[in-house]
């Protein structure tokens, strides 16, 4: 049993170096986009087995697709073709990547032994707090959720910030507020002139935003969460603007509507944040929401993950029309 | 060893067979059209052969339900993939293998 | 029963990352993603059962359908990436 596990992680493990080592000697970026599709894909797998049932899903929902086809995004209003550096220039490059590689490896013989029961992390008391008090204080099954939303909300509303930040980045640099919109060219290729691609995507839509739906109220008893959900529903407005068109997709989802939604998550994540204050607990500390600090809890959490999945799925559909329309305007 | 579980294995060999068929197909077909071919028998046969013996083991329902969900997607999407894939290389001119011609 | 099913996944991810590293060409590659995809979500699947997880399922309905997306998102943008160069830089494939 033991070997076969061993067996099966190594050639996982053997698949992400193979597949590095071919990324980085591809000059055609779109080739190497797919490729670290493909690297996502098999990074995800191997968080499978480790039983890191969230940063699996996480990984599937971003790293497979919204990063994908981010990337591409940003090939298509670029050159497709990696440039070749002249030999003597690439010696800084690699002495820089050869001491950070080494100060990294040497730094790994600190790391404890894989799965042993003594390392910092299982004799830690935060540990023992969070897996057994969790479900007292809080009650729901999947403690990384409550540890996620509750327990580290503060760290949580930070990332947050963090997601807002880089929405509200590329709408500055990209979105019509830094210039006015431009006529567009007929584009050539309409993927909705394919009636299979049409209908398919068109039965698939619903199906989706129902799905990151489920995601978002499911995460407190199995894998999932606001993130995963904010950037699932994002990807089913991807699908429906690559095969439909960007103006229809904005026809559904108007731009203004997205920059009030980008902001009305932070707002509502800080309000349950101040809503907790007034009533007379400290920031974010959902027990003084109702009468039962368990009820309270829940209903904090969530808020809390709505308002995570209002703003990341606004933020990345905002992302997607910046750089897709973009392109199309060129 | 009751019926379902043989029924089951059957169907989970069958599957991996049909995966693997596919797999050494991808490798070995001569040109990106006969390739879909094979991905073709992965993604129908293989997949829906695992999966359908996956769900004769489930104790509960909505374990099935997942299955029966994935099945389902897996049916609708790879072979609208494959299918928008062949269009557009043909779109494309992706120059289709005759005997006798090199392997691409 | 179900380790056998887990290996021949394997090989077969093994096999399609052969050809997705070959090649040639954008079309071999973006379809030995899609075909990895797919191995991907029966491989989550076949891992639930033999783990007893059922919940790894929900990663493997995300797969299904974050794969096509991905899918499409190629198709549609290497494809104006192409009507672009041929048209304003008089560049060929």
């Amino acid at each position: 049993m033991t070997t076969t596990f061993t067996l099966i992680n190594v050639s996982l493990l053997a698949i992400l170096t193979a597949t590095a080592v071919t990324i980085t000697r591809l000059r055609a970026l779109y080739e190497a986009t797919m490729l670290a599709a493909l690297f996502s894909l098999a990074t995800a797998c191997l968080f499978v087995l480790l039983d890191a049932v969230d940063v699996a899903f996480t990984e599937a929902a971003v790293g497979v697709g919204i990063s994908t086809v981010l990337l591409l995004g940003v090939l298509a209003l670029t050159r497709s073709s990696e440039s070749v550096t002249p030999r003597r220039r690439r010696l800084p490059g690699a002495i820089a990547v050869l001491l950070v590689g080494g100060t990294l490896g040497y730094a790994s013989l600190d790391l404890p032994e894989f799965g042993s029961a003594d390392s910092p992390v299982q004799r830690h008391p935060v540990t023992d707090e969070y897996l057994h008090q969790s479900q007292e204080d809080i009650g729901i099954p999947n403690t990384v959720t409550s540890v996620l939303a509750s327990y580290r909300g503060l760290d949580t509303l930070g990332e947050l910030v963090v997601v807002f930040t880089a929405g509200l980045a590329v709408l500055s640099l990209l979105g019509p507020l830094a210039r006015p919109e431009q006529t567009r060219p007929a584009a050539d290729f309409h993927l909705a002139d394919y009636r299979v691609i049409r209908v398919v995507s068109g039965t698939l839509m619903p199906f989706i935003l129902l799905f990151a739906l489920y995601v978002l109220f499911h995460g407190d008893y199995g894998p999932g969460g606001g993130f995963q959900a904010g950037v699932i529903f994002a990807s089913g407005f991807v699908l429906y603007g690559l095969v439909f068109g960007l103006d229809r997709a904005q026809r559904v989802v108007p731009r203004a509507a997205l920059w009030f939604l980008v902001s009305l998550g932070l707002l509502l994540y800080i309000g349950v944040g101040v809503t907790t204050m007034l009533l007379g607990g400290s920031f974010l500390d959902y027990d003084v929401l109702a009468s039962h600090p368990e009820t309270g809890q829940h209903l904090g959490i969530l808020v809390v993950e709505t308002a995570i999945g209002i703003t990341v799925a606004s933020v990345m559909t905002t992302i997607f029309f910046g750089f897709a329309g973009r392109g199309v305007a060129r | 060893m009751s019926v379902l579980e043989v029924l089951s294995g059957a169907l989970l060999i069958a599957g991996a067979l049909a995966v693997l068929t596919g797999g050494v197909g991808m490798l070995r077909f001569p040109d990106f059209y006969t390739r879909i071919h094979a991905a073709g028998i992965t993604d129908s046969a293989g997949a829906g052969l695992i999966l359908l013996g996956l769900l004769l083991r489930v104790d509960t329902w909505n374990t099935a339900v997942r299955l029966l969900i994935i099945l389902l997607f897996l049916a609708l999407t790879s072979p609208t993939a494959t299918h928008i894939l062949a269009h557009a290389a043909r779109r494309d001119g992706v120059p289709m293998w005759r005997k006798g011609d090199p392997r691409r | 029963m179900i380790f056998a099913v887990m290996a021949a996944l394997l090989v077969t991810m093994v096999l399609t990352l052969l050809r997705a590293f070959m090649g040639p060409g954008r079309y071999n590659r973006i379809l030995a993603v899609n075909t990895f995809g797919t191995k991907t979500v029966l491989f989550v699947a076949v891992a639930g059962f033999l783990f007893g997880r059922p919940e790894f399922l929900d990663i493997g309905i995300l797969y299904a359908l974050v794969n096509f997306v991905a899918t499409v998102a190629v198709l549609r943008l290497t494809h104006y990436q192409e009507l672009v160069s041929d048209t304003e830089r008089g560049e060929g494939k």
